[in-house]
């Protein structure tokens, strides 16, 4: 994030695969995942820990600092 | 020429099928799909091996270039169970964290198989060997949080029964250690493996997991009376990995077929084929 461009980018900062990301206030977890582009693809979302069914995304409010993780199956043995 | 005797034929052939966690597998071989050229490799290679089971790992999605292709676009969920593992992981917390994701993609999905998980807890880096220790508070925790749990083991017979009584689903010794193609190293100790899982219970899955390199690798885990083998590599990163899977998928065929008929003692010495009666020779 630019320093003192939080209020046209989002007023909340979260971590989303360890990467530092501005969230509106107000948004929820599915505004994030949407706005990340990963709306109707294979994804889990893990946020603090926690699993967070597809169903429950819009129910989350961001409140700003979760640790996010959003995943997805790649090859593997 | 005798005529074939066709009904003779099939019957040679019967076998019980593979039944892991209650989902009836109707190939006994389980391949990973990582390390892949393309994914039409891949595609293929899984086609031509006639497996109906395949491993794939949960990792970040892309934050960049997020309209890159998925692993899902290619692979066929009504035709393949997938199995997602924890690979990468060096802890039980870690190991069940990775194993949730994986529910959570394949229930997003409605599998058939979302409560399943290839459990991989490692010991270090080098040998990716796994903890014993971590494997088994990570089965006890995943088995009491509902999973099916496959979990990959060394060929140590205590910790492959002591898995067993904590409930996994199916325990699966390495035949040797992950991507080495060495094969089966200690085949003692998964005879005794074998032995033990099966005892009172022979339908007990037990599928020899990593080490293949090539086919005979395959056929001789099956000679063993392992129920199925799961292998990646040495299909992948065969020179030609689509030929290597037909070889896989008849080397299971083979292997099964010859544990189920039962092989000769080994002697020391030689016994004729040729009837000793009736011989216009002697020996000299």
């Amino acid at each position: 994030m630019c320093p003192g461009n939080e209020a046209s980018t989002g007023d909340l900062t979260v971590t989303v695969n360890g990467v530092a990301h501005p969230a509106a206030a107000g948004a929820s977890l599915r505004d994030l995942v949407e706005a990340l582009g990963f709306a109707g693809r294979p994804i889990a979302v893990e946020v603090d820990g926690d699993v967070i069914p597809r169903a429950a995304l819009a129910d989350r409010t961001l409140t700003g600092g979760e640790r996010i993780e959003i995943v997805t199956f790649v090859g593997g043995g | 020429m005798h005529s074939v005797d066709t009904t003779a034929a099939t019957h040679v052939l019967d076998d019980a099928p593979l039944v892991v966690g209650g989902i009836t597998l109707s190939s006994r071989l389980v391949v990973g799909t990582g390390k892949y050229a393309s994914y039409a490799d891949m595609a293929r290679s899984l086609d031509v091996s006639g497996t109906d089971c395949v491993t794939v790992a949960v990792r970040r999605e892309r934050l960049v270039n997020a309209a890159g292709e998925n692993i899902l676009d290619h692979l066929d969920a009504s035709r393949y169970a997938l199995l997602p593992n924890t690979a990468g992981c060096y802890s039980a917390d870690d190991a069940v964290r990775v194993a949730r994701l994986g529910r959570e993609l394949l229930r997003d999905m409605g599998s058939a198989t979302s409560e399943w998980v290839k459990l991989e807890v490692l010991g270090d880096t080098k040998t990716l060997l796994p903890d014993p220790v971590g494997t088994l508070e990570a089965t006890e925790r995943l088995v009491a949080d509902g999973f099916t749990v496959l979990v990959y083991t060394s060929d140590d017979p205590v910790i492959a029964k002591r898995l067993k009584t904590l409930g996994a689903a199916s325990v699966m010794p390495a035949g040797s250690p992950i991507g080495s193609g060495q094969g089966v190293l200690n085949p003692n100790n998964l005879r005794i493996c074998l032995e033990y899982l099966k005892d009172g219970d022979p339908a007990y899955p037990v599928i020899v997991d990593a080490g293949v390199g090539t086919a005979s690798d395959v056929a001789f885990a099956m000679e063993l009376g392992a129920d199925g083998v799961l292998l990646n590599t040495a299909i992948a990163h065969a020179k030609d990995p689509v030929r290597m899977a037909a070889a896989m998928r008849a080397a299971c065929q083979a292997g099964r077929l010859a544990f189920l008929a039962g092989r000769i003692p080994r002697r020391l010495y030689a016994t004729a084929s040729s009837p000793d009666e009736g011989r216009i020779v002697r020996p000299t």
